[in-house]
């Protein structure tokens, strides 16, 4: 069997580049999917927001809301948290972040209550800032969420939310 | 048929892959250079069909099973889950029910083309028995998939299969006790379908390296039936000849199931299987999925239970006995013409029992299911062992290569 | 002549009498009704849809659920397309029940887009007490849970391209809707059971639902039965699948690309081939 063929190498290596080109269009076309299933799903992304009635919560509580899986704390805070929270230079800060910026309204914080190092639950009014304590690592942040000591390299997150009306706010 | 390997390494790192572990030569003996008779045809393209949708089957079912929830409460919710919800999910689950589908269209194919052509002689009998073993286990595997989605279709399947397993004597309840979980078909009995569904993908791929390891140890049959004698006159290495030709059969097969997945994706399946799981009431016609109507028509035409499963089971099994049941010195059928008449009566009567298994099993559907299923038996039992003691065959070509008109001599013209 | 033969000759003997007697006592097909959505290229008629979601949610809603359609569907691509602020004001008007709240009490709340049409009853157990035994099905999937057979050989005809027929489920439901009819003499039915000529076995527990002029349309539709039975049909195969348009679009493009790839592999093999003697 002889493999020779001499005769227009140029239409041959156009059809087999053009051969090759959509077979490899429709392997890539037929993975896409595969993929892209595992993308959070369109029940998972109209769960995107939670509604909650703020009006229950006293001064000085931390109320913890499920929202997309994870934790939101939402801190009444009292009027020294706020002054400890403003009161502070940013030089200090290893993340600096002034606290009109990480809140909407001076006395509610919402923070989404997971640790910036590597995930856990940090714990409310412990620590040397009162804010929250780690137990996993031990990162502490003060009475804003912004991280002060320990691993965590960034302030705790602030997610969207809106005030619906004085009593209601919505996350996400 | 496969030599010492030509494989030489080109790279420095092959070279030193190759002496520790010679899988790129493996694979060059086995996918490259790999000798392949000239002359197959098409039909010879549904082994790689069939790989295909194998892997694409397991593929899309790994995909699937990161959805679905294998709990009696949830499982038909689930379903509707990934058809609604989920991304590209109703192109997955579509893709899946109707691969399996294609996947028992292409086998029976491929079994039909081994049935004309005499590929289960010798040398090739386990490669044959192997086979079976394959569309054995397809079938459970179909059967345990169609389950899972825990519509009315899919808990009476399990309920009437399970309860073959009531036909053996003495033990057949306690067994079907065993297999349930219970004492009908209910959570335990999901959630084991769903287990054994996900196994049993990964043992056909295990059968299936076999069934290959089997065919590259005898070579391929080919229309003629005559083996190979000149290695270089007859046949073409694997790559790219065969590769191409299999892509050609591959992408017209594919763009089948593609019509089969976007365009009419239920004509397969039943309505009822859209109706959520009901233990307490059986819909008026319960079917299983067509590519098992045949064996279900052998079932339904046997008044007697014990014997009914046996009959059931037998039709399948009697399969793997063709190589000594044919008793031929002829392998391919093109040189049988007696042969031939039956092949095809056989095959009217495989897809009328196909017909008549979607009917009611009743009145003149019944009495004609029992005409075809003797002759089902018959032609294994009788007709072929005699065939090949009486049947006045055609001379068949010395050679592949003669076939082709290759130096063919002129006494040898004469017969075309 | 042979075998063959003769097996040939006993089954086709056997098969015409049997399909007459079986049409005797079972119902007559339902007639095939054009759809919008029927075809390769075939896609949903948004003013049908929303008809007929109108038609389900001022008759039908009353006894049949729709558990797994989120109202956040009704705005969505290749359905009834509502706004998103239609679709949140139909949400509003149900009441969905959620909780436990602080208190640990169960409580009612205005729908929201996320959630799924809340069922008429609490469960199974419920309706049928309130329906004189019978169970309104969910509808969600209805249409593709109901559908009949052409029989041989039409049936292999619904399958192929340019003839494929898919609309079995929604033609059925169609005749069903307009299926009630006079008895027959001597037919007679128990208390709360109706005569549907489509039905199996002829009686159905479902009053007929329809009538003249019972839904308003703003949109200059016919306000008939038959027009009513054929939107919210309509819309139920939209509930059944809610992807249709997208399957049909992209497998439009997945069957073209297939087909040109299949020729270019084709002449590929050729090519490769011709030195093959």
């Amino acid at each position: 069997m002889s493999n020779a063929t001499k005769a227009e190498p140029n239409r041959r290596d156009i059809l087999f580049l053009a051969t090759g080109a959509a077979a490899s269009v429709a392997a890539g076309a037929a993975v896409w999917p595969l993929i892209a299933q595992m993308n959070p799903d369109a029940s998972t992304l109209a769960l995107a927001s939670t509604e909650l009635d703020i009006s229950a919560i006293p001064e000085g509580q931390i109320v913890t809301v499920k929202w997309r899986g994870k934790p939101v704390f939402v801190r009444h805070r009292t009027k020294q948290e706020i002054a400890a929270a403003q009161n502070v230079a940013l030089a200090e800060l290893p993340d600096p972040q002034t606290d009109a910026a990480r809140v909407k309204k001076p006395e509610w914080l919402v923070v989404v209550g997971v640790c910036t190092h590597l995930g856990c639950i940090p714990t409310g009014f412990e620590g040397e800032f009162h804010g929250w304590f780690c137990p996993c690592h031990g990162s502490t942040y003060d009475t804003s969420g912004r991280i002060r000591s320990g691993p965590a390299p960034t302030n705790l997150e602030v997610p969207d939310y809106a005030f619906l009306s004085d009593t209601k706010i919505k996350i996400g | 048929m496969t030599g010492h390997s030509t494989y030489t390494p080109k790279s420095g790192f092959a070279r030193w892959l190759e002496r520790r572990l010679p899988i790129i030569g493996f694979i060059h003996e086995s996918f490259v250079a790999y000798p392949v008779p000239k002359n197959l045809n098409y039909l010879w393209t549904f082994g790689a069909i069939l790989s295909f949708m194998l892997v694409a089957q397991i593929v899309t079912g790994i995909v699937l099973a990161m959805h679905y929830t294998p709990e009696t409460t949830l499982a038909f919710d689930s379903i509707e889950h990934i058809m609604r919800d989920v991304n590209w999910g109703w192109a997955l689950r579509y893709a899946h029910a109707n691969g399996a589908s294609m996947f028992f269209l292409a086998v029976y194919i491929h079994i039909f083309r081994g049935m004309y052509y005499g590929s289960y002689k010798e040398p090739r009998e386990v490669l044959w028995i192997l086979g079976v073993v394959i569309f054995l286990l397809m079938m459970a595997t179909g059967f345990l998939g169609y389950v899972l989605p825990w519509g009315q279709m899919s808990f009476w399947a399990a309920t009437v299969i399970t309860n073959l397993f009531t036909a053996i004597p003495y033990v057949g309840n306690s067994i079907t006790t065993w297999l349930l979980g219970g004492y009908s078909v209910d959570n335990a009995t999901l959630n084991r379908f769903f287990a054994l569904h996900y196994l049993l993908p990964f043992v056909i791929v295990a059968v299936v390296g076999l069934h290959v390891w089997a065919l590259h140890v005898t070579g391929q049959n080919n229309p003629t039936g005559v083996e190979v004698k000149d290695m270089k006159k007859e046949t073409v290495p694997f790559t790219p000849y065969a590769t191409l030709k299999d892509a050609v059969g591959l992408a017209v097969f594919v763009a089948l199931f593609a019509w089969l997945t976007f365009f009419v994706p239920n004509y397969t399946g039943h309505p009822d299987n859209y109706i959520e799981a009901n233990p307490l009431v059986t819909p008026p016609h319960i079917v299983p999925e067509w590519y098992f109507l045949p064996f279900y028509a052998i079932l339904r035409a046997i008044p007697n239970k014990l014997i009914g499963v046996i009959a059931l089971f037998a039709s399948i099994l009697i399969v793997a006995a063709l190589p000594w049941l044919d008793t031929s010195k002829v392998r391919s059928g093109v040189y049988r013409p007696a042969f031939k008449k039956f092949y095809w009566g056989f095959v009217f009567v495989a897809v009328g029992l196909g017909y008549l298994g979607a009917q009611p099993a009743e009145g003149v559907y019944l009495v004609a299911a029992r005409i075809l299923m003797a002759y089902y038996f018959l032609h294994f039992l009788v007709v072929l062992p005699l065939l090949g003691k009486y049947e006045q065959t055609l001379p068949e070509p010395r050679s592949i290569a003669a076939s082709l008109g290759q130096a063919a001599t002129p006494e040898e013209k004469s017969h075309a | 002549m042979s075998w063959k033969s003769i097996v040939l000759a006993a089954a086709l003997a056997g098969a015409a009498p049997a399909l007459a007697e079986e049409g005797a006592h079972s119902q007559p097909k339902p007639p095939r009704q054009q759809w919008s959505f029927a075809g390769a290229f075939g896609g949903f008629d948004q003013g049908q849809l929303r008809r007929g979601l109108k038609v389900y949610r001022e008759v039908c809603a009353s006894c049949h659920s729709l558990s797994r359609v989120a109202f956040r569907n009704l705005a969505e691509k290749g359905g009834p397309e509502l706004s998103v602020a239609q679709a949140k004001e139909i949400a509003e008007s149900y009441k969905v029940k959620d909780g436990p709240n602080d208190a640990g009490d169960y409580f009612e709340r205005p729908g929201r887009l996320s959630d799924r049409f809340p069922p008429p009853f609490a469960n199974e157990q419920a309706a049928r007490a309130a329906m004189n035994g019978a169970y309104p099905p969910d509808m969600s999937v209805l249409a593709k849970a109901r559908g009949y057979s052409r029989g041989f050989p039409l049936f292999l005809a619904d399958a192929l391209p340019g003839f494929s027929y898919q609309e079995h489920g929604v033609d059925y439901i169609v005749a069903l809707l307009e299926g009630y009819t006079d008895m027959p003499n001597g037919v007679e039915l128990p208390p709360g059971q109706y005569y549907n000529v489509y039905m199996t076995g002829h009686r159905i527990g479902m009053p007929p639902p329809l009538s003249n002029g019972v839904v308003t349309y703003d949109d200059g539709a016919p306000q008939t039965v038959d027009q009513y039975a054929k939107d919210v049909s309509a819309f139920l195969m939209w509930t059944a699948e809610p992807h249709l348009e997208a399957r049909k679009s992209i497998g439009l493009k997945v069957v073209g690309f297939l087909i040109v790839l299949s020729f270019l592999v084709y002449f590929t093999k050729r090519k490769i081939w011709s030195s093959v003697h």
